[in-house]
């Protein structure tokens, strides 16, 4: 049998060989890969790679990209250290966009882009209250709270599906399941740069990450709050013997986390489709999983993480385009990476102990 | 150590630039450069395989003188505007976005590229470098339904649908137009399976249609799935998109065909001789590249697994379609519930077909939603 063992001192020049260890392995294992499938393997690895940050444009895709991984990976990073398992924030995307996108509807000459904000607003008490289901469900009557956000997922997906095809339609869709487009101040406006025009999809909405990753670095670090949830999910026992409140905890940051999926949704949609349609997010919910991990449960590292996940995913379409490279085998570089990453990291902090089985 | 990563960083950096002015100035020559946009994969056998296969006549009848990039998996969504637009970018001089939901995509990036000619498969909203193309599928839906009314012993047909929206639905009352033409006792029931894509799906409805009795199966979805189910099954349908025989060589009757080669390819002669247009047809669905049997368009694979005397009957609807003599939605025309939607004299226009939230008669239920 497998066992890890944590190692008593984690060594500071490991932290740093680790991950260019990680990242030497992928691109070996890449080469290897890219070369017996027949694609020249030095151009595969620049397109998925370094294309990304060829021109200026596509680096603020990048950044695009990233935008909505960034924000929902930073509330399942509070949900992640205090030991609660919110797999459903693909669902509280949804439903905060389609709580905000629904009162956006009703105003349809609003101007004013004052209105974003109450949109955010709306955005974050959507997902927070398709959040807030499993987090009753799990302290009032212990129910598993991976089950019950996953399967909210479904739900939401569905009830988004009937609304567009329902209720929101656009009356000139031709039968499309389509709402009608939002409102200009229900719009977020791409950035104009003086002298070059628009950089790529590049939106004000991304702006809202640097005051996330500051805000959200401060609580975890350096507030009584952020320290509860940091010992909940170390030391449970330590945490009820401080007389923390375990429930209050497991509440408010499931709250926050379908919060900031709900506003994750506001942004994404507002700036870069501009209606209610059938799909609004595309997996985000769940590659922000990996973002949140990857990053290591930490604010800074969570912005690389999703710079990182947004670089291959850009590279991939970029391999494409060129190079005619299918996705499947890009999305196995991709797999090989946070393989790597994630295993870098994994023996980092422990050491594998081969046991006999009894 | 910190020197040590200082070197390594430099190394890298010093190699991605190298890499990068080697690519950069890599392609050169003068081909017209073509580029398509994929919802799923070629894999799908189905509605994306047929777009590969124009594509693939586009590269045999062009040569070298055309340079095509393809993009596949492609999200209906900020992920198609970045596609659409990085393609533009590179320099494409004519782009195929080959769903409808890259409609509002492709509009917000022809703005921004007003010299690359934009071709939107399925949508109706044009612009001046945006034009539409579309196929009239419905009319080998009504085939189809002959031949499905002359095969039936349960005279019961089992449909699965995507979505109901017009394109499905107009599908479906073409096909019952045709069921009836040679078959009143038959009817036709429909499972929504809300995707377009999803074998597991598609199977699933295939054999609750079977299990409630149903000998004769028809899709407007996109996967061979439905097929093999009625091989497995010993029911008989119909393939969709592309022939689909090498996966029911038992239980297909014949498939409905999309043939986009001869429009793509008529559309970059367009292009290259300077003539390339929107064209100026009634700013709805139909646009003016409708086409459908007569402008092959859409083919229909050999007639197999029936009787010769079906497979001729097949043959002179195939015949009549081509020709104009049968109008598949020709009045007197009513509703499942009895509502008269048009009298006798008169056929419902191209408007009409776009507008359809009802069922014919010989349809079962009533349309969701």
């Amino acid at each position: 049998m497998i066992t890890f063992v944590p190692r008593d001192k984690v060594s500071k020049n490991w932290t740093i060989i680790g991950p260019i260890l990680s990242i030497f392995l992928t691109v070996f294992f890449g080469l290897l890969i890219f070369t017996f499938l027949g694609y020249n393997p030095l151009e595969t690895l620049y397109q998925v790679f370094l294309s990304p940050f060829s021109r200026i444009d596509r680096i603020s895709d990048i950044f695009v990209k990233a935008c909505p991984l960034v924000i929902v990976g930073t509330g399942l990073m509070l949900c992640f250290r205090a030991n609660v398992w919110n797999i459903g924030a693909e669902g509280q995307f949804i439903m905060g966009t389609l709580l905000a996108g629904s009162f956006a509807l009703l105003f349809p000459s609003v101007e004013t882009k004052f209105f974003i904000f109450i949109m955010i607003v709306i955005g974050f008490i959507g997902g927070a209250l398709w959040a807030f289901i499993p987090a009753i469900l799990k302290t009032k009557l212990n129910v598993n709270e991976i089950l019950v956000s996953l399967m909210l997922v479904y739900v939401a997906m569905l009830f988004i599906d009937f609304i567009v095809r329902g209720p929101l339609r656009d009356p000139m869709s031709f039968g499309f399941p389509l709402s009608k487009p939002y409102p200009d101040g229900a719009i977020i406006n791409k950035i104009p740069f003086p002298g070059i025009g628009y950089l790529g999809q590049l939106h004000y909405g991304i702006l809202i990450i640097l005051l996330l990753i500051p805000i959200s670095w401060l609580f975890v670090n350096k507030t009584l709050s952020g320290f509860k949830i940091n010992v909940l999910g170390s030391a449970p026992k330590a945490a009820k013997f401080a007389g923390f409140k375990q429930n209050t905890i497991t509440i408010t940051v499931l709250l926050l986390s379908g919060g900031l999926a709900g506003v994750a949704g506001v942004i994404e949609v507002s700036a870069n489709i501009g209606q209610l349609q059938p799909e609004v997010s595309f997996g985000y919910g769940f590659t922000a999983i990996i973002v949140a991990f990857l990053g290591r449960l930490n604010p800074i590292g969570i912005l690389f993480a999703g710079i990182i996940i947004a670089t291959v995913k850009l590279g991939a379409d970029n391999a494409q385009m060129s190079m005619g490279i299918p996705k499947v085998v890009t999305g196995l570089f991709e797999g090989i990476l946070l393989f790597f990453l994630l295993t870098g990291e994994t023996l980092q902090k422990y050491k594998i102990k081969w046991s006999k089985v009894t | 150590m910190l020197k040590f990563c200082m070197r390594i960083f430099s190394l890298f950096a010093l190699g991605a630039s190298v890499l990068f002015f080697i690519f950069n100035s890599a392609f050169a020559g003068n081909p017209t450069k073509v580029g398509f946009v994929y919802l799923t994969t070629p894999g799908d056998h189905g509605w994306t395989y047929a777009h590969e296969l124009g594509k693939q006549m586009v590269e045999k009848r062009f040569g070298n003188d055309v340079k095509v990039s393809v993009v596949e998996n492609v999200p209906e969504g900020p992920d198609a505007t970045r596609v659409i637009r990085e393609l533009a970018k590179q320099g494409n001089e004519i782009i195929f976005t080959t769903s409808f939901g890259y409609m509002e995509p492709t509009l917000k990036v022809a703005k921004e590229f007003p010299n690359v000619k934009f071709e939107h498969i399925t949508g109706y909203k044009r612009s001046k470098n945006v034009a539409t193309g579309n196929i009239r599928f419905y009319e080998g839906r009504y085939i189809q339904g002959v031949v499905a009314g002359l095969m039936t012993k349960t005279n019961k047909i089992g449909y699965i649908g995507a979505y109901p929206i017009a394109e499905v639905i107009m599908g479906i009352n073409s096909f019952a137009q045709g069921l009836r033409s040679v078959n009143k006792d038959a009817s036709i029931s429909v499972i929504w399976a809300n995707t377009w894509y999803d074998p597991v799906k598609e199977a699933d409805a295939a054999k609750v249609h079977i299990a409630e009795g149903a000998d004769i199966l028809a899709q407007h979805t996109d996967s061979p799935a439905m097929l093999q189910i009625a091989e497995k099954k010993g029911a008989l349908g119909f393939g969709q998109s592309t022939d689909m025989s090498a996966f029911a060589p038992k239980a297909q009757l014949f498939a409905s065909i999309n043939n986009w080669g001869p429009y793509y390819i008529r559309k970059i002669e367009e292009l290259k001789s300077g003539k390339w247009n929107t064209g100026d047809g009634p700013n709805h669905w139909a646009g003016n590249d409708w086409g459908g049997l007569k402008a092959e368009m859409l083919l229909i694979s050999k007639f197999q697994n029936m009787p010769d005397s079906v497979a001729q009957k097949a043959q002179e609807a195939l015949d009549g379609l081509k020709s104009g003599k049968i109008n598949i939605f020709a009045g007197p025309l009513v509703d499942n519930t009895g509502k008269e939607i048009i009298p006798a004299g008169k056929s419902l226009d191209d408007g009409a077909l776009w507008g359809m939230n009802y069922y014919l008669k010989g349809v079962n239920g009533k349309v969701p939603g």
